[in-house]
């Protein structure tokens, strides 16, 4: 089936031609990071995860969303999501893949990263997460390899394939939530000691990943001869009400955040929504950033309440911002006011280097390219059945 | 042939890039270590915390236990099979395992250390006792990149 | 018997797997097979020192000059070659000092003077009974002690720096890049570290199980003391039941091991 990612227009071979050209800009920005170590980021002793592993954090959650077509589709026999949801499955698969590759980026000695196989520790939330990530993407794999290839021979999905993808619904909770212990459960970390955090995750995730997936269905229809939300269906409009609903949760659960730390008036909880949202000690550099989000976070849900959804010109922009909203907050600041202010209460500020950018847009590229060759695969196999 | 030009095109890519290594190594020869004793500072038949045929197969196995032993679970003495006792520590390797002659970064000589300047080809200083092994097998060593021997212990 | 390509294929697949796996069967025999042939045994050397609890007093009575400071992060530093990267975003610290605002965080109290606030502190890892550090370390390179202390295994640190952010003390560092031109005296009793993995103060692990205590001990002129938790008679532990002492962050409990005795005067 891979053959079919082979041929391709002009256009197709421009795209990728373009991806691998970032990927070697990445690949060789690694390098020099291989060589120098991490002193190259912008990470420091205060701040010691950033753009890579709030990344991965993001991500985390894209892939999780597939589970939101999937459950409909599978469990409800919710027929109007048939033609998306393998577009769902292979997000996901792309969205894990980087997920492993901003692990394995962040990670200071990479040749000893088996280690974590080799001595498991059973107490450590990071050895669940690895688990759980690497049988989410067999899984998805699994499933969307398995269907696409039914289909194009024009048969039924084998009977063996509906457990695993049964099983799928509840892993790719289980990712999400395992990915929010990682913080929710250290003593030391005011912004991240939360108990929802884990339905903070699944909601911003809910939100961001359909919201991702709607505009890559845009861009299908328009590239292809598929349409994965033919007329008279209303895929689309049936998951924008999901991403409505999904981003309403998660503004309302910041909102109990900031009314925790703030009523409470506990200094320790107070201090990094302060330097996130009005700047602590003369530092501000993520105010902009959240002020931004706060306001996209509105707007995308404003414009998917109202009419306006079903406006072809709206409904992008309402998307764009709901996902913008979401890689702000979850991409970008989560992490780092977590570590700012630091346990002695100082602020130390972190700015990503470029080095950290040309690597982070590399393994962004990866992704891409990944998800390129996926979908063309399942757009080819649509298109002969057309 | 359909599209035999490519086909053959690639073939050919493909045979050049699986014998890449072999042309690049070409005339690079090594020649096998050279006679070990000679780079060991105590007289021949003082023995070595297990006996040599042992080494020879088992010394990172038994490095990999030193290592268990003394970091992880606070061991500092070996026994080994004669029942004659050793101090845990690279040190106890490189007090015979090196003629002190060759001086790392740390101003002390290093038994791994290729100090001949040419990385990969095979040195014949006699200092080199685990480099000399080492490079024949194209195995590299990391333990020099945080110990450095031998010993102030004996300074 | 015919067989296609793709059944080919699958079963030279099949036969790889089972390949590799065995021959990680075979090695592990083989491992095993070398061990029997040693009859080998470890111990524990006799003039190491040995406790239940390793605990640490800091009397900040006799911290009196900026000099009494220096003299145990020096020790420290030089005995363990610890590097001076020369900008804090790099750095590495065992032990060093901190203000009493900063290392006792939390509890402001603003009538404080600026010259109160500013009082220095020793601050170095804690060697809490419960540490989150060795919770979320993944591999075990990051474990605690019988007797107590959090020690590292820098054989083993994939440099994940998931104990950083654990850590509510900040008592880590990360090799940021690589140490050795940064060591100034280099001490080859002692290994340096590699770039990519997470150091701290191990409370000397090297010198008890050769009989000595801690270096900054040693050289701290009665300014910290250094015994076992756990042992009545000893001289922490008269301290810590009888004299005022606090820990930093106690609320979280983590069951911190340094105590710092303020105002503390003669003692036991």
């Amino acid at each position: 089936m891979l053959e079919k990612a082979l041929t391709g227009s002009k256009k197709y071979w421009a795209w990728v031609f373009c991806l691998l050209a970032v990927i070697a800009v990445g690949v060789l920005a690694y390098l020099r990071q291989y060589s120098y170590g991490l002193g190259l980021t912008g990470m420091s002793r205060d701040v010691t995860w950033g753009l890579y592993i709030a990344q991965f954090t993001f991500l985390v959650g894209i892939a999780a969303s597939a589970v939101m077509l999937v459950t409909p589709y599978y469990l409800h026999d919710f027929k109007k999501f048939g033609k998306m949801v393998i577009l769902g499955e292979f997000l996901a698969i792309a969205a894990i893949i980087m997920c492993i590759l901003f692990i394995f980026v962040d990670v200071g000695q990479p040749m000893r990263i088996l280690n974590v196989l080799l001595y498991p520790q059973l107490h450590s939330v990071m050895f669940y997460d690895m688990c759980v990530l690497c049988g989410y993407l067999a899984i998805n794999f699994i499933v969307g390899w398995t269907t696409i290839g039914a289909e194009r021979k024009g048969t039924p999905s084998p009977k063996w394939v509906k457990p695993i993808i049964y099983l799928s619904i509840p892993w790719a909770f289980s990712i999400h939530t395992v990915t929010a212990f990682l913080y929710a459960g250290l003593p030391g970390r005011h912004f991240w000691l939360t108990a929802i955090m884990a339905a903070r995750f699944l909601a911003s995730a809910f939100a961001a990943g359909p919201s991702l997936l709607i505009l890559l269905c845009l861009i299908v229809r328009k590239v292809s001869k598929f349409d994965p939300d033919p007329p008279g269906v209303g895929a689309i409009q049936s998951l924008v009400k999901i991403i409505r609903y999904a981003m309403i949760a998660n503004v309302f659960f910041y909102i109990c955040e900031v009314f925790t730390a703030f009523y409470s008036g506990l200094p320790e909880e107070m201090a990094p929504f302060k330097y996130a949202f009005v700047g602590l000690d003369g530092h501000a550099s993520l105010v902009p950033f959240m002020w931004t989000a706060t306001v996209l976070a509105f707007l995308g849900i404003a414009l998917l309440i109202f009419p306006t959804r079903k406006n072809s010109v709206l409904l992008p922009i309402a998307l764009i911002s709901v996902f913008l909203a979401n890689w702000i907050d979850k991409g970008i600041v989560l992490i780092l006011a977590g570590f700012v202010p630091n346990s002695f209460g100082r602020v130390t500020e972190y700015f990503p280097s470029g080095n950290e950018i040309a690597i982070v847009l590399g393994v962004y590229a990866i992704g891409m390219l990944v998800l390129t060759i996926f979908y063309k695969v399942a757009i080819s196999v649509r298109e002969q059945n057309l | 042939m359909y599209k035999g030009g490519k086909i053959i095109a690639s073939l050919i890519i493909f045979v050049a890039f699986l014998t890449f290594p072999f042309f690049y190594n070409m005339g690079k020869v090594n020649a096998g270590p050279e006679n070990l004793d000679s780079n060991i500072k105590l007289t021949a038949n003082t023995q070595c915390v297990e006996p040599a045929s042992f080494m020879r197969a088992n010394h990172m196995q038994l490095l990999n236990d030193w290592r268990q032993a003394y970091v992880r679970d606070g061991k500092t003495v070996y026994t080994n099979s004669q029942g004659k006792k050793f101090e845990i520590n690279l040190d106890t390797c490189i007090k015979c395992h090196s003629t002190g002659a060759a001086s790392n970064t740390a101003g002390v000589s290093n038994p791994a250390l290729n100090t001949t300047g040419s990385s990969k080809t095979l040195a014949s200083n006699s200092d080199q006792f685990c480099v000399s092994c080492h490079n024949y097998a194209s195995v590299e060593l990391t333990c020099w990149s945080c110990h450095s021997e031998p010993g102030g212990a004996t300074k | 018997m015919s067989i296609n390509r793709r059944q080919f294929l699958r079963r030279a697949g099949i036969v790889t797997a089972l390949g590799l796996g065995g021959s990680f069967v075979i090695n592990a025999a083989g491992s095993k097979l070398a061990e029997a042939a040693a009859e080998s045994t470890y111990g524990t050397s006799t003039q190491g020192l040995a406790a239940k609890h390793w605990a640490m007093v800091v009397d900040m009575s006799k911290f009196k000059s900026k000099d009494d400071f220096k003299r145990v992060s020096q020790a420290c530093d030089l005995i363990h070659n610890v590097p001076d990267i020369g900008n804090t975003k790099d750095e590495i610290k065992w032990i060093w000092e901190d203000d009493y605002e900063h290392t006792f965080s939390g509890g402001e109290n603003e009538y404080l003077t600026e010259s109160f606030k500013e009082l220095p502190f020793v601050v170095m890892c804690n060697h809490c009974e419960n540490p989150p550090c060795v919770k979320a370390c993944p591999t075990g390179a990051t474990f605690k002690r019988p007797d107590g202390i959090v020690d590292m295994d820098y054989h083993r640190c994939i440099g994940c720096r998931f104990c950083m952010g654990a850590c509510p003390f900040s008592a880590r560092s990360f090799n940021f890049r690589n140490p050795r031109p940064f060591i100034k005296e280099n001490n080859p009793d002692y290994p340096t570290r590699t770039q990519g993995v997470v150091e701290k103060c191990i409370f000397c692990v090297e010198r008890l199980a050769k009989g000595q205590k801690p270096a900054c001990v040693e050289v701290s002129k009665g300014g910290l003391i250094f015994g076992d938790l756990d042992d009545p008679n000893s001289e922490v532990r008269k301290i810590i039941s009888s004299k005022f002492t606090i820990r930093r962050k106690a609320e979280l409990g983590t069951q911190p091991s340094v105590y710092y005795l303020v105002g503390g005067g003669e003692h036991a």
